[in-house]
């Protein structure tokens, strides 16, 4: 029997974690993501399970000890946010080119400056270009689920690459919610024991990691790892359908709400979805008006070729981006679903929004606007502005 | 060798995952005694076998045979000179 | 600690022990920073494996250029600024896979950095490591500049030492300020081995010390001065006369810190004058014009200081 309970998000992801019972966790503390380590260690203290903790000094060095540590041949993670995911940086290309299969948690914070803890997705939008695989919530439960397949993904032979599962900070990382957990011996079964082929400990061989590459290696390495992240879409699904056996729930790249028939999409990622679809249902029953939502769950790999599929039908689309690009030109996640879109032949109108800033809220009636503009433009196949923001006092 | 799996026309995928390798000291493959603009040359008569020339060498090209003498791995070997400054029994000199 | 008192045989040394680095490696010739790695993982006990891992700088670029190992040990580089926190992820890997029963063999870890990747830039991630006590060695093996991006000034560089961002000039007499003091403030994190080294005759001093630094229980801190031909000006066959001046005038002490406890390993017969020392190296050649004699009194004035702090210490 799924077990029922009241769960904040990262009460929910340390859940997980206890249930994986990885080997090493170095981390450090910040705002939101610090409770996940805090459960984590005194999950230790209880003898609860047989993780080591590394009190590193910083996020450089969490991620640094998770590299060596999962180098090593250990089942590794780390959990961070914002600023940290920042000093982390060089590490993450690191652990993504070593095609080292380890775990972020990642709770989403606006970056500096100024100093900002509330939700966005600056920082992992920043790091989307690291060679991580990057999973998205909308909710705790989301949040959990992804984590229990993480390792799955990261693990298997023909991805060892790290993920990264975000859920929204404070919104989702601390907000309590109900929540329906696996039994621990079918996350047990689920994610299995870590046996890796090559390893730093492995007494049949010795083993060397992070070479100089000259520049004769250096193009064909990084077109393997792309050929890692083609894989990836394949084995997420896999694991997807996998994991819906023992749960009953349902993942895929992206989920459709009321997409079907929709004439007017918006596409987002994140919490924000749940008060996009609150608005949904509003419409729909008072206007008839045909909306629906693409909410992405998995950024990258990025599905290009689904996305566009999914809006095949739609007349005009909306992409809602909780993080600037500072391009000029709107959003990462805007940027690359207008690239679907041309690159699948499909010219429609297309905006941009810039929404949720630093933990700015957004209400069902800023998405009713919304609707109304994608309307509007529909009709009139005119753009205003096609990069816009939600919530700006202007 | 290391050099047949792996080499300058590799296309990219029989490279070893993540750039990792699994084989222990394959740089011996790779000959630095090409870098030599002068070497060593051993005299065994005045060789005393204090063996003072042994660990000072970068290269660890100057090895300790079962009978107790030395040979020098001029594949490997840069002609630095540190051995033969370090021996008291003018038993190395360097020739260009 | 294991062999502590063991009698030092060198013969025995070069005839039985056999080289864990390799050649092949791409350091330059005469490489003090080659020999330095040599003698460490020499001292290791050869039924026990090892893990090695390394700083970004000359030494990982030379001896792990993909797909050429120079080690028989695995061996892990992962930047410049974190060789301590890598080696801390790999060492509590080690702890446990081994409580898990999923490793029977000895491991032994052993991190190398040059002084840029040791005294500047991994220095927070060194910090941590050796507060929080991890079992392995950190080497440091300090040629004194950052050598592989092309002998610029670290805080390990010595006063008045011309180098590639402290030149020598109309106006400018080198490095201005005095090199960090890294083996004390490693001593200060309470770990329970320091030692100060470099090579010396038969290397005694070198081989028994990198044993217990490897073979003591905890975190242990190894500074091997690393003489680099290319960045101090001296030539390649040098080297063990560049250790040896740079011992007999004081410059680089050797001493061994045991559980807060300072002992000098050496005390010279006659301390040699630092220009001894200084003489032979293109980097202080601009100390030698007339005009700057009072340069020289004061670098020896300084050598003196540091020298009669140490045998306070040692309480000498």
């Amino acid at each position: 029997m799924a077990i029922r309970e009241r769960l904040s998000g990262n009460e929910a992801v340390a859940y997980a974690i206890k249930q994986i019972n990885p080997d090493v966790m170095p981390a450090f503390p910040i705002t939101p993501s610090t409770e996940i380590p805090q459960y984590v260690a005194s999950y230790i203290a209880n003898g609860e399970i047989d993780t080591e903790f590394i009190h590193v000094e910083s996020e450089h060095s969490s991620m640094s000890a998770t590299i060596g540590a999962s180098a090593a041949g250990a089942r590794a993670l780390t959990a961070t946010s914002s600023c940290g995911l920042a000093l982390m940086w060089e590490e993450l290309y690191v652990a993504a080119s070593n095609r080292l299969p380890v775990v972020l948690a990642l709770v989403n914070r606006a970056l500096s400056g100024p100093i900002n803890i509330n939700a966005d997705h600056s920082d992992s939008m920043g790091a989307r270009d690291s060679g991580w695989i990057q999973i998205y919530a909308e909710s705790n439960q989301e949040a959990y689920d992804n984590f229990v397949q993480s390792f799955r993904i990261a693990e298997h032979k023909d991805v060892k690459l790290p993920v990264m599962i975000c859920q929204d900070g404070f919104i989702t990382s601390h907000g309590v919610e109900n929540i329906e957990l696996v039994e621990d011996d079918l996350v047990k079964g689920f994610v299995g024991e870590y046996e890796p082929e090559h390893y730093l400990l492995n007494a049949n061989e010795a083993m060397a990691v992070g070479p100089y590459a000259v520049s004769n290696y250096y193009m064909e390495s990084k077109r393997a790892q792309t050929e890692a992240l083609h894989n990836a879409k394949r084995v997420i699904l896999e694991i997807a359908e996998e994991y819906e056996k023992i749960s009953g729930r349902k993942y895929g790249f992206f989920e459709e709400y009321k997409l079907d028939d929709a004439d007017y999409a918006i596409v987002i990622i994140g919490s924000a979805a749940g008060t996009c679809k609150a608005a949904v249902d509003e419409i729909r029953e008072k206007t008839g008006k045909k909306v629906g939502i693409l909410k992405i769950r998995v950024f990258r790999p990025f599905p290009e070729e689904e996305i566009a599929q999914a809006l095949k039908n739609v007349k005009s689309v909306a992409i809602l981006d909780r993080s600037e690009m500072f391009a000029g030109t709107g959003g990462p996640l805007g940027a690359e679903v207008t690239a679907a879109l041309y690159r699948a032949g499909m010219f429609k109108e297309v905006v941009n929004y810039i929404y949720g800033l630093g933990g700015r809220d957004i209400t069902v009636s800023d998405f009713e606007d919304v609707y109304d503009e994608l309307a509007r433009m529909a009709q009139t196949h005119e753009v205003r502005d096609n990069y816009k923001y939600i919530g700006l006092r202007e | 060798m290391i050099s047949d799996k792996i080499n300058e026309s590799s296309p990219w995928y029989e490279l070893t995952e993540g750039n990792k390798i699994y084989e222990a000291a394959t740089s011996r493959q790779f000959k630095t005694g090409e870098w030599r603009t002068q070497e060593p040359v051993h005299d065994d008569e005045k060789c005393k076998e204090c063996y003072l020339c042994v660990p000072v060498c970068p290269d660890m090209s100057i090895l300790v045979g079962e009978d107790g003498k030395l040979a020098f791995d001029m594949e490997h070997c840069k002609g630095c000179g540190i051995c033969a400054k370090v021996c008291p029994f003018d038993a190395i000199r360097m020739e260009a | 600690m294991e062999n502590n008192n063991k009698p030092y045989n060198f013969k025995k040394e070069m005839t039985t022990k056999k080289d864990r680095f390799v050649p092949g490696h791409r350091m330059c010739a005469g490489c003090g920073g080659a020999v330095a790695v040599r003698s460490v993982l020499r001292s290791l006990h050869e039924e026990d494996k090892a893990v090695i891992g390394n700083a970004t700088g000359c030494l990982e670029v030379s001896s792990y250029m993909y797909p050429y190992s120079a080690y028989e040990d695995s061996y892990i580089h992962n930047a410049f600024e974190n060789a301590g926190a890598t080696m801390s992820g790999v060492e509590t890997a080690y702890n446990v896979l081994k409580k898990k029963g999923k490793i029977d063999d000895t491991y032994k870890f052993i991190t190398f950095g040059g002084d840029g990747g040791t005294y500047d830039i991994g220095f927070q991630s060194l910090s941590g490591a050796m507060e929080r006590g991890h079992d392995f060695v950190y080497v440091c093996y300090d040629n004194g500049a950052y050598m592989n991006t092309g002998t610029q000034r670290s805080s390990a560089t010595p006063r008045f030492a011309d180098t590639t961002t402290t030149p020598a000039g109309k106006v400018s007499s080198g490095k201005v300020q005095v090199r960090k003091d890294l083996a004390a403030i490693m001593v200060e994190h309470g770990i329970p081995y320091v030692g100060q080294t470099t090579f010396l005759g038969n290397f005694k001093d070198i081989y028994t010390k990198s044993e217990k630094a490897i073979y003591t229980p905890g975190a242990a801190f190894l500074n091997v001065l690393s003489p680099c031909p290319r960045g101090w000006g001296y030539e390649t066959s040098d080297m063990m006369e560049m250790c040896r001046l740079a011992v007999e005038t004081c410059y680089w002490p050797l001493f061994e810190v045991v559980d807060g406890t300072w002992t000098l390993s050496y005390e010279p017969k006659n301390k040699l004058p630092i220009e001894d020392f200084l003489r032979p190296q293109r980097r202080f050649k601009h100390l030698f014009k007339p005009e700057n004699e009072y340069l020289l009194n004061e670098f020896q004035k300084m050598v003196d200081e540091q020298w009669n702090n140490l045998l306070v210490k040692c309480n000498l």
